[in-house]
């Protein structure tokens, strides 16, 4: 077995619900790059390629958490969404994806739409609903967005997470009987852990972004982030 | 692009081969989250094979391409870890940013081909070549006609 799966890996999901996923995951991404193709202009492109090349360097970087013999990486849907929006956001996710399971070997071609949906749909889509909340609430300061990335990244993480126990719940290969409450638990608290690491990788990298060139995170697009000591640094406004 | 654009790029991908490249030699070698969980109920041994128990992970099956060069992050023929984590690390960067960039560049919106606004601003300013620009017409549109539309 592979010692370095980071993904589904082919056997754990049966067929017939791995292909609804991938039908889904399909459509998903469509409407993906119709919506996204209003935010890609001259500028978001590269961005964007950078952002997924970016999500695939930092998967590789899998941290140790408290529980034992237990590994986690992230998974790149808050950080994605915050520098490229929702749309585009989750097509890197995807790509990176994509390139792990067609060169990597890593996380079943079979399993590919399971993996696209949990981790570049639901993950990058639950990360944006809260970024577009939580910058609402929440000062417009280097610290507001810190605690967007922070906050967003956990709940995206966790919600991913419980995609897998949902397509398992369908279409897992081994009878678990009444143990899915069991599987979705451990799956929640390692992430949970999990989703702290990424939230702490997103939020350096997104306040990084941030400090360096304002224009590019986004998110911050049309508004101002002050940082206390610095004039507040104008966003350059953007069209949705 | 501007040059500034350019070079935050070229930062960012030089930050990220490094992580790939270098850092990556350093991770975890956990099995993840994901894995753990699916390996729990199982008894492994030294080499990670599983000797008893049951857990969801007995039912994992080969992948379609793990003869590819790169499979689990490792370049093939190449003997020392370092080198061939890095190597993987680097290539895989390099091609995660060709493949997505130029998927997002093709696909991304062009100036010329804009809402309708800068089409109908592309008529006004068409082969006669106006010098002035028409009543209401923004600057913008004029600097996009400007930059070598057919």
């Amino acid at each position: 077995m592979d010692t370095l799966a980071m993904h589904i890996s082919n056997g754990i999901i049966n067929g017939p619900v791995a292909a609804v996923f991938a039908a889904f995951a399909l459509a998903a991404l469509a409407l993906c790059v119709v919506r996204g193709r209003q935010d890609l202009d001259d500028r978001l492109a590269p961005m964007a390629g950078l952002v997924a090349a970016f999500i695939f360097a930092v998967q590789m970087l899998n941290f140790p958490i408290f529980t034992g013999a237990v590994s986690g990486h992230l998974l790149g849907g808050a950080l994605a969404a915050i520098l490229v929006g929702p749309w585009v956001g989750a097509l890197c996710v995807a790509v990176v994806l994509i390139v792990q399971a067609l060169v990597f070997g890593d996380g079943g071609v079979a399993m590919l739409g399971l993996n696209i949906t949990n981790m570049a749909v639901l993950g990058t889509a639950v990360a944006y609903l809260l970024v577009a909340l939580l910058l609402r609430l929440l000062p417009r300061t280097v610290s507001g967005l810190a605690v967007t990335a922070f906050v967003a990244s956990v709940v995206s993480v966790l919600a991913a997470s419980q995609g897998f126990v949902v397509q398992y719940w369908l279409g897992g290969t081994t009878d678990l009987g009444s143990g899915l409450a069991g599987l979705a638990g451990t799956m929640a608290g390692v992430h949970l852990l999990i989703g702290v690491g990424e939230g702490l990788i997103t939020a350096t990298t997104v306040v990084t972004v941030a400090k360096i060139r304002p224009d590019l995170v986004h998110a911050l697009r049309g508004r101002t982030v002050a940082s206390p000591g610095t004039p507040p640094v104008p966003a350059a406004g953007g069209a949705r | 692009m501007t040059k500034r654009s350019g070079l935050f790029i070229l930062g960012g991908l030089l930050v990220a081969l490094l992580l790939a490249g270098v850092v990556s030699n350093f991770a975890s070698a956990h099995p993840d989250g994901l894995d753990s969980t699916l390996r729990k109920g199982c008894v492994f041994d030294a080499d990670d094979t599983i000797v008893g128990g049951s857990c969801p992970a007995q039912q994992a099956r080969e992948h379609e391409l793990a003869d590819s060069p790169l499979a689990d992050y490792g370049v093939r023929g190449v003997d020392n870890t370092y080198l061939s984590t890095g190597l993987a690390g680097a290539l895989g960067v390099l091609l995660t940013f060709a493949v997505g960039g130029g998927l997002f560049w093709l696909t991304r919106r062009r100036p010329t081909a804009g809402p309708a606004g800068s089409a109908a601003s592309g008529d006004a300013a068409g082969p006669a070549g106006s010098a002035t620009p028409a009543p209401g017409q923004r600057s913008d549109d004029m600097s996009a006609t400007a930059d070598g539309r057919p």
